[in-house]
């Protein structure tokens, strides 16, 4: 079955974001801005100002005396277990005896107003003693200080490949973390009911790990708690695990005084206190033939985990799945650390772990071609999975869908690669002071969780007798559309325009034991289970409809907002009361599971992936020697979206994604001190791209007749994460500028963020 | 007596709120409008990006804003439009809305009101919307989800079609404030300010608000005493002779900029860079020079411009060379109830030349790592004179002296300007800090020089990747 063009908001049809009209009228409300109600508390969190100390004492008796201030919590104030941990155990909302990191909560005050809790929590007295802090990635290492078991993929005979190549390279990288800077600062609202019973509404990716950690905090049955959220104001993985901390927060103080509860954080708050994307660093040892192809591999990946383990396995495996990127590696190691610092956990960040894993591979691939004197588009000739054979990932999963590399070729003739690079070589040669550089950026990037439990997804749909249906799925709305595509999916099922479908709330009382938002799984999951609700719907209105005309049921057919039965017609809605008539339910849920997937933790091996996304981008950048300002002049995009359910949102994430990448590797610095004291807590000083910044030519194009080998919702494929890898494009073409200004004997030392002052720095160097 | 404004062409009289409540809790929480949004609270993000309106020389003239930053009593006399105010209906939206939602502008929503009154302050403009002039407009404005395209896209597409002409009625504007144990001044001619002043000496001077905004903003601090400079005819004043060009301490960057262009091209371009249109339409350049920050634009280029404040007080009026004015970090030569008037610029010579350039992680809305600011004399082949300054090296904004001596009399060619980089530690010693370390200062101030000479040797390479 296929969307057709006959409704209006079809699969596959471009339309336009649910919500649009909302968002340019300000309309669209998000959690702040639901009318307050009477009684209302505001929340303001008391943080820790070390990064590692004990908590020797907490004198809340002034701050709870002044005007307006109702409560003063604390961990001991929980009633049921401090630990809000998405995967171990052990990972509190509160801190309790020992403060972590800069900016751990260490007690919550509620108040009347919001000024009134803000000036009270000044004045809670907290006695610490500090704790030598353990800040950086290399001096957990030394201490081998990890939040969790060090994991490692081992495929084939890396050590003995090592020792037999015919040539061996050791390097090291290192790439930086990334705040989210999603416009909507973590906020969650929460409002008593009787018995225990309490409604939380939550900017969260995750409702249904919200409901399990405010459950868990206050100590009652999942089925007191029910969480909400219409919309979020961006999310990109900040809003997975990290806000269950704050609705948790908000629910203690409802539940001590039977108030509604609002915590909202202030930008410079919710960037101290809630993690980022990891930063790492990277350990290489690669052996390889005259051609460039690589023999033996091994790979220390070490990410800064921070104070606990939050979702940093769940990255880590991804790193480690997605270091091979589009290359055949016959013996390998990929060893994971990571490594537990007094700073925030980190968490997930829009491509979770892979980012780092592609990185690193590209830049081995780099460092082979300047040995060999080769270029890294060569070397990445040689190195490619076959489609056919050398087609077994380091994990044991066998691609059958590979066309990277035919991908690549294709983009890079239609821009003309090598012409490029001439015109660039002569710029550069008549430019004393600007350099410019260029590179290619193929990406694989596999489709489902790492954990197959989290492959699952529920909807529930209901059809009213005036024909208008409600939609309800697990998946949550941060701006990506998946409202949207889910609501073109049920649109297409029973052939309706889409505006007769109400798109509703995330609830975890319509929709159980339902998975993050998150993987660019929303809508391949959603979008199934709510196929499967309006299906098993339409499957009973065509019963209803073959009996009362008295046709087969194979002749029905539901078109153009109407359904036909043999020599008669009635609409929608006619059949849909016919329905309730005849005594039959037009409410349905709908499951979902992904099909097909294995995965060991322990030896990380199995095949995790449902399907591959593929895309490559090409960046043209130009460099000043004399400060190190950067500029991305030009790129161009191809990427694989299978049959794409909705191009307009599928060409918004991909250029979304693209320029969020671009500032991970340019422009954004997370810079702490010696102290552990983030200094870069607001948009003044952590500097994410503006619209001058973004490629002046920027072409995007969707490969086109590319339906899922596998059959997805309308053969569509992900969309959300994929395209940010394709970024790493303009880090290359960095890095490429910054060689030209060499005279080749030396490879450049440029990490990421390739900020002006590191630029400059690896210019500087190579000219040495 | 109560503050009065229109509220989407609605009249408010407001007497009852604290003067110190920003324009953004004003409207989220009172007016009960939330389409406009909180995403800093610093005036970085343009979430808050409100419009105000006024006639100016009889002609409507509408400044994008962030709200955050603002306090209640700048809106009085003035016309405030929200992303509400901008169409009746869905079926009927303002041009730029719809612009918005044709390209899929928006993806999340959140930032979108602010970039729909950023955009609208633009085609309410007569600006060309050339993509440089967009750019300028969306430069206050952040967007995390979409790439910027798409907006960029929808403001070529809103500002195609003619702006609308609406007459805007002149309101009034109260010269006092008071709420609980706050006061809120808003004197209207010098001596009237000198005299709240001298009364109130610890009072804040409040200009456009977009440093001490963020005291309200984000400290939620409850100033007693606010004096507000915006409504003080003199200090409004622009007076240009053949020899130089005098600014009042409250004009705005926005309301400077024309004259700058015109003078110092170098200058405008990077006032253009100096926080966004947001900042630039209330900020003052005598804001900048007064809170004397080392990291401030301005004055590096107000001290390599040989630029004089005239300072005012109760006791009279004095003037001082503005490099004398900045005493140590945050520390000025302001006496007790001294104000700055003025500031006066020379205009340039036939044979000088000046330049500025500001080094940042961003090239629109950072604060600077470095910046440097040039005015070369030359005879020939010879520099005949130089005076230098930097900004983000020193405790203050501080002149070069040993660059300048390094330079005088010497020829000038790209060997002297290579010598530089040694001759800048002279002068400077900086910090290290979360913008650059004290290495990468010395170096780019150092370097600055090679860009100084091809710029004034006017070599036919691009010379900023900007320019590519």
């Amino acid at each position: 079955m296929d969307g057709t063009q006959n409704i209006v908001g079809a699969a596959h049809d471009k339309i336009q974001h649910d919500s649009a009209v909302k968002h340019v009228t300000g309309k669209a409300l998000y959690i702040d801005d639901m009318p307050n109600l009477p009684g209302t508390l505001e929340i303001v969190l008391v943080t820790s100002p070390h990064a590692h100390a004990n908590i020797k004492s907490i004198d809340s008796g002034v701050a709870l005396a002044q005007k307006g201030v109702a409560a003063v919590l604390t961990a001991a104030d929980i009633a049921g277990h401090n630990d809000i941990a998405p995967i171990f155990e052990g990972e509190p909302a509160i801190a309790e005896g020992v403060a972590e990191y800069v900016g751990h909560p260490v007690a919550i005050v509620a108040a009347d107003t919001y000024d009134q809790a803000f000036q009270a929590a000044k004045l809670v007295q907290v006695d610490y003693e500090e704790l030598e802090p353990v800040l950086e990635i290399k001096d957990a290492m030394a201490k081998q200080q990890f939040t969790y078991t060090p994991p490692s993929i081992t495929k084939g005979d890396p050590d003995k490949a090592l020792k037999k190549a015919k040539h061996r390279l050791q390097g090291e990288l290192a790439c930086g973390g990334q705040d989210h800077f999603y416009l909507e600062a973590n906020v969650a609202l929460a409002v008593p009911g009787e018995d225990q019973d309490m409604t939380v509404y939550s900017s969260t990716q995750h409702p249904t790990e919200v409901q399990h950690g405010v459950a868990h905090v206050l100590g009652v049955p999942s089925n007191a708690i029910t969480v909400e959220i219409r919309r979020m104001g961006g999310g990109f993985g900040g809003k997975e695990s990290q806000p269950t901390i704050f609705a948790a927060m908000a629910a203690m103080v409802a539940s001590k005084t039977g108030q509604p509860a609002k915590l909202r954080l202030r930008r410079d708050d919710d960037m101290i206190i809630t993690g980022k994307r990891h930063d790492y660093e990277f350990d290489y040892d690669v052996g390889f033939d005259d051609d460039g192809r690589i023999d033996g591999l091994d790979i220390a990946m070490m990410m800064r985990s921070g104070n606990v383990a939050d979702l940093s396995s769940g990255v880590m495996a991804r790193s480690l799945c997605h270091g091979d990127n589009c290359y055949y590696l016959e013996n390998v190691r990929f060893r994971g650390y990571p490594c537990k610092t007094n700073t925030v956990s980190n968490t997930a960040f829009r491509g979770f772990g892979g980012p780092q894993g592609m990185i690193v591979i590209e830049t081995i691939l780099e460092h082979i071609g300047h040995h060999l004197g080769k270029s890294l588009d060569d070397v990445r000739k040689v190195n490619y999975y076959g489609t056919n054979d050398r087609n077994v990932t380091p994990y044991g999963q066998t691609i059958s869908d590979n066309i990277i590399e035919e991908m690549t070729d294709r983009l890079m003739a239609e821009i003309d690669f090598e012409g490029r690079k001439k015109e660039i070589e002569k710029f550069n040669a008549e430019n004393s002071t600007l350099k410019k550089g260029i590179a290619a950026m193929p990406v694989k990037f596999g489709i489902s969780f790492n954990m197959p439990a989290l492959n699952q997804a529920g909807a529930l749909v209901h059809v009213y007798t005036d024909g208008s249906v409600h939609l309800n799925h697990g998946g949550t709305e941060m701006g990506q559309g998946l409202f949207t595509k889910v609501a073109q999916v049920v649109a297409t099922v029973f052939q309706i325009d889409i505006d007769n479908i109400k798109i509703s709330s995330t609830r975890t009382d319509k929709v159980p034991n339902t998975s993050a938002t998150a993987a660019s799984a929303g809508s391949d999951l959603n979008g199934m289970a709510a196929y499967d609700a309006a299906d098993k719907i339409k499957t009973r209105m065509i019963g209803i409809a073959a009996k009362n005309f008295d046709v087969a049921e194979n002749e029905i057919e539901f078109r153009q907002n109407r359904v036909y039965a043999g020599n008669e017609s009635l609409s929608f809605a006619e059949l849909a009361h016919m329905t309730w008539e005849n005594r039959e339910s037009l409410s349905a849920t709908g499951y979902y599971q992904t099909p097909d997937l294995t995965w060991d933790p322990i030896t990380c091996t199995g095949s995790p992936f449902y399907y591959y996304s593929y895309g490559v981008s090409i960046s043209e950048v130009v460099i000043d020697t004399l400060t190190g300002e950067s500029r991305t002049l030009k790129t161009d995009i191809l990427q694989d979206c299978g049959k794409s359910l909705n191009p307009r949102v599928d060409y918004g994430q991909i250029e979304g994604a693209f320029v969020q990448g671009m500032g991970w590797l340019t422009s954004e610095e997370l810079v702490w001190n010696d102290k552990g004291q983030l200094l870069t807590h607001g948009p003044s000083t952590y500097k994410i791209p503006g619209s001058r910044d973004v490629p002046p030519e920027l072409n995007i194009h969707i490969l086109e007749d590319a339906p899922n080998r596998v059959p997805t919702i309308f053969r569509s494929k992900a969309i959300g994460e994929p395209p940010l890898m394709l970024a790493i494009s303009v880090w290359l073409a960095l890095r490429d500028a910054v060689s030209r200004c060499g005279d080749g004997s030396k490879l450049p030392k440029l990490n990421a963020p390739a900020t002006p002052e590191a630029i400059l720095n690896a210019v500087t160097e190579i000219r040495a | 007596m109560a503050l009065q404004f229109t509220l989407n062409g609605e009249m408010r009289q407001v007497s009852s709120v604290a003067p110190t409540m920003t324009v953004l809790d004003y409207l989220r929480e009172y007016a009960e409008l939330t389409g406009t949004k909180e995403g800093c609270a610093e005036g970085d993000c343009g979430a808050c990006t409100i419009v105000l309106a006024e006639n100016v020389d009889g002609k409507p003239s509408y400044q994008a804003v962030n709200a955050c930053l603002l306090v209640v009593p700048q809106l009085d006399g003035k016309h405030v439009i929200t992303v509400e105010g901008l169409s009746d209906t869905d079926e009927l939206l303002d041009p730029v809305q719809d612009a918005m939602v044709k390209t899929d502008g928006t993806q999340c929503g959140f930032c979108t009101p602010g970039f729909i009154m950023a955009l609208y302050a633009l085609r309410q403009s007569d600006e060309e919307a050339s993509d440089g002039v967009i750019h300028d407009a969306l430069a206050g404005n952040l967007c995390r989800c979409t790439g910027y395209r798409p907006i960029v896209e929808a403001a070529r597409e809103a500002c195609a079609s003619a702006p609308d002409n609406t007459v805007l009625e002149a309101l009034s504007a109260s010269s006092e404030y008071f709420e609980g144990d706050q006061s809120f001044y808003a004197p209207t001619s010098i001596a009237e300010m000198a005299d709240v002043f001298a009364a109130n000496p610890e009072a804040n001077l409040l200009g456009g608000g977009t440093d001490l905004g963020i005291l309200v903003s984000k400290e939620r601090e409850a100033l007693a005493t606010v004096i507000h400079t915006a409504h003080v005819a003199e200090l409004l004043e622009i007076e240009e002779t053949d020899k130089d060009i005098t600014f009042g301490a409250a004009v705005t960057y926005t309301e400077a900029l024309p004259f700058i262009e015109r003078l110092y091209p170098s200058f405008a371009t990077m006032i253009t860079r100096i926080g966004s249109r947001q900042i630039r339409n209330v900020g003052t350049i005598g804001g900048n020079v007064g809170n004397a920050s080392p990291i401030g634009d301005t004055p590096p280029c107000l001290i390599a411009l040989d630029a004089t404040l005239a300072l005012y007080s109760k006791a009279g009026e004095r003037e001082l060379p503005i490099e004398e004015f900045f005493l140590d970090y945050r520390k000025t030569d302001l006496k007790q109830g001294e104000f700055i008037k003025a500031i006066r610029i020379p205009k340039l010579s036939e044979n000088q030349e000046f330049r500025t350039y500001k080094i940042s992680k961003r090239y629109d809305q950072d604060i600077s790592a470095v910046i440097g600011a040039y005015r070369i004399e030359l005879d020939g082949e010879k520099v005949a004179g130089a005076r230098i300054a930097y900004g983000g090296m020193a405790a203050t904004p501080k002149r070069g002296v040993a660059c300048e001596a390094a330079l005088i009399g010497n020829s000038w060619d790209l060997a002297t300007a290579m010598t530089m980089l040694s001759v800048v530690q002279e002068d400077y010693q900086p910090i290290s800090d979360h913008r650059a370390t004290k290495e990468y200062r010395l170096q780019v101030a150092g370097n600055l020089f090679q860009r100084l000479y091809q710029d004034l040797a006017g070599v036919e390479e691009a010379l900023e990747v900007v320019a590519v």
